[in-house]
């Protein structure tokens, strides 16, 4: 009885009451409201015309057009009207879309391949950032390693260093070793950087899986690498897996590098994002049709991602 | 007997009562790889990695911090200037100019973002319905790259064009194209700290919702036991309880700013003039403008040596925190 009574005072104490409930939900919706115009609004630019997406004052209410998206992924030059309708008619709707403003087709932009170059370094690096990381986790999990914390410390501290501070003697091993505007060179590089990252976040996901399971597997007579690949890591599956989406999502948004160190045949999306243009200037739509291809994996990942976030970004410190 | 030891304490260097030739015996007994070689063969390559790719590196910008290395000049011998770039940069005004820029940055941006991120915290923390959802979604901008959010912000900033300022045109009356957030003075280091704290503010959100969740219900029931009014319950056990998680968000950010480049870069490229110049930018121009290598890893040397110390001094007061 008395327990019953202590349970019921104890949730109206620590529980909000509803009216403060209310208070609180609105401020954050309304803070929520604000966070996320700035991307709804690039979302919507990238249906704008050019003219709609300049015009003064900015438009709320406009004719969606995938000019942007069609700007994006082409290259056009300028014709005369008499050029034009001297053509033949065109085949596909973005000619159509494209000459209506006097323009034809020249080729394809550079976007892909930027694109592709994001992928490939993205998912590079992060492999070899996964795999080396999970070992160097598993050691320093289950085995007594000589000065372990000053070898954590040290992996930890290779990410202190400023960016551009790092591009320096990197840019200069780069050229002698050919290394320069590279993918190679990029994987390697994004590795070393999240491999600190790697090895903290799987360090505090191995602590977790119990000794036990392995250690019975080591009296079936199973050998330590047995044990790891058919018992520990089946354990770990999903901490390697939260680990290997912050790992993509750096190399993904990492743009010191890129940019310092890349110029054409490896560049990746966020340094090439800012020098899409157009006929005078940023070609606005097409920036944000690009911007918006980028962050929507972003925007999945962090929803997949939303229980492991914490860790992910206090290097394991934090775990909830 | 020997043998389940073994196997139960993988790790454990020493079996207390048992002889060396007894221990070998025992070790024996797992079959393939010991243990001691699998630890080394899984560390070693990362230990190599970074050495390749960190440490080197760094050891050759050492030694080029006391050249005058200009790589737009490379022809020239590597000539070896002893401490002259490190007390250039000492006593040069302006790059003092651009430590201050960066700390004011740090300290406001941080300040706001604790402010933010608190008050949002304690918010979420009151678990109305729905929370959930509308956490991922203020989550949403600290998952994005900064140099396209620098990107992307120069467009809603635009004076005309843009629709940042024609809101506040609408709250305020001051017409929209009468002020430009990123091309004047008095303005633009301040975009640069509203935009990263619309970016971060979350990530202190989150540190301290993990902070306010790990209080146990028992001592607010046990303050309600006496008569604490809420404000004394905040500060005696909320605040108190959150410090050290807010700490190690305020660390974190506080690196981060101080290194910051990519956001900054593409939002004001450090102007207009040199108002939002942050040390990072002044070592990229340094380095990836003028070349001047020499001159620039002696300023890479300060700034990690600085960045360095002050993490080591901060972890050693959140410790103190921590044990409290």
């Amino acid at each position: 009885m008395t327990a019953a009574l202590a349970k019921s005072t104890a949730h109206s104490i620590v529980e909000a009451s509803p009216r403060a409930k209310a208070v609180a939900g609105g401020l954050v919706i309304l803070y929520a409201v604000i966070t996320i115009l700035p991307l709804l609004w690039i979302v919507a630019t990238a249906f704008k015309s050019q003219s709609d997406a300049i015009a003064y004052p900015p438009k709320l209410i406009f004719e969606p057009t995938l000019e942007g998206y069609v700007n994006l992924f082409t290259v056009r030059t300028r014709q005369t009207p008499d050029f034009i309708a001297k053509l033949p008619p065109p085949q596909t709707w973005y000619d159509k879309l494209v000459r209506q403003h006097d323009m034809v087709i020249a080729g394809p932009s550079k976007v892909v391949p930027r694109f592709v170059n994001s992928l490939i370094i993205g998912f590079g690096s992060t492999f070899l950032a996964v795999f080396l990381g999970t070992l160097a986790a598993y050691a320093f999990s289950r085995f007594r390693i000589p000065l372990a914390d000053d070898l954590l410390f040290f992996i930890l501290s290779t990410r202190m260093m400023p960016p551009v501070a790092v591009a320096i003697p990197i840019y200069l091993m780069y050229r002698q070793l050919n290394l320069t505007d590279t993918r190679l060179g990029m994987i390697l590089l994004y590795t070393a950087v999240n491999v600190s990252l790697a090895v903290w976040l799987l360090k505090g996901f191995i602590d977790e899986i119990p000794r036990e399971y392995e250690e019975a597997a080591l009296v079936d007579g199973y050998t330590r690498l047995q044990a790891l690949r058919k018992v520990v890591l089946p354990q770990a599956v999903t901490g390697i897996a939260a680990t290997a989406i912050f790992c993509l999502i750096f190399s993904w948004n990492e743009y010191a590098f890129a940019v310092l160190l890349t110029s054409g045949e490896a560049q990746t999306m966020p340094p090439f994002i800012p020098f899409i243009i157009g006929e005078g200037g940023q070609d606005w739509p097409a920036v944000a049709a690009a911007t918006t291809l980028f962050v929507v994996p972003i925007v999945l990942f962090t929803v997949l991602l939303r229980k492991h976030l914490l860790r992910g970004i206090t290097f394991g410190a934090v775990r909830k | 007997m020997d043998k389940m030891t073994t196997i139960l304490q993988p790790d454990h260097a020493t079996f207390p009562g048992m002889s060396e030739p007894a221990k070998s015996r025992a070790m024996r007994h797992v079959r393939g790889l010991s243990d001691r070689t699998i630890a080394w063969l899984f560390v070693a390559p990362t230990i190599a990695l970074l050495l390749a790719i960190n440490i080197f590196p760094l050891v050759w910008m050492i030694r080029l911090s006391f050249t005058s290395l200009n790589l737009s000049m490379s022809y020239l011998p590597l000539r070896f200037v002893g401490l002259d770039n490190f007390s250039d940069i000492l006593t040069d005004e302006d790059v003092w100019i651009r430590l201050q820029t960066t700390a004011q940055f740090v300290i406001w941006s941080v300040a706001l973002q604790v402010i933010i991120g608190f008050g949002l915290a304690l918010l979420i923390n009151r678990q109305f319905r729905g929370h959930s959802f509308w956490t991922t979604i203020i989550l949403l901008p600290m998952m994005l790259s900064p140099a396209v959010v620098g990107n992307f912000w120069t467009l809603l900033l635009q004076p005309q064009i843009g629709p940042f300022n024609y809101l506040i045109s609408l709250f305020t009356g001051v017409p929209p194209s009468s002020f430009s957030m990123t091309g004047q003075v008095s303005l633009a280091p301040w975009t640069i700290v509203l935009v990263d704290s619309w970016m971060w503010s979350p990530y202190v959100m989150l540190i301290c919702l993990a902070g306010l969740r790990s209080i146990p219900d028992y001592i607010y029931e046990a303050a309600e036991v006496d008569r604490a009014s809420a404000w004394r319950q905040f500060w005696s056990i909320t605040l108190p309880m959150t410090v050290p998680f807010l700490m190690l968000a305020v660390l974190f950010r506080a690196i981060e700013n101080f290194k910051m480049f990519d956001m900054v870069n593409l939002l004001t490229s450090g102007g207009p003039g040199s108002t939002t110049e942050l040390v990072s930018i002044t070592l990229k121009r340094a380095a990836f403008e003028k070349w001047r290598t020499g001159y620039s890893s002696a300023l890479a040397i300060i700034l990690f040596v600085t960045v360095f110390g002050a993490a080591n001094i901060y972890v050693k007061a959140l410790n103190k925190v921590k044990q409290r």
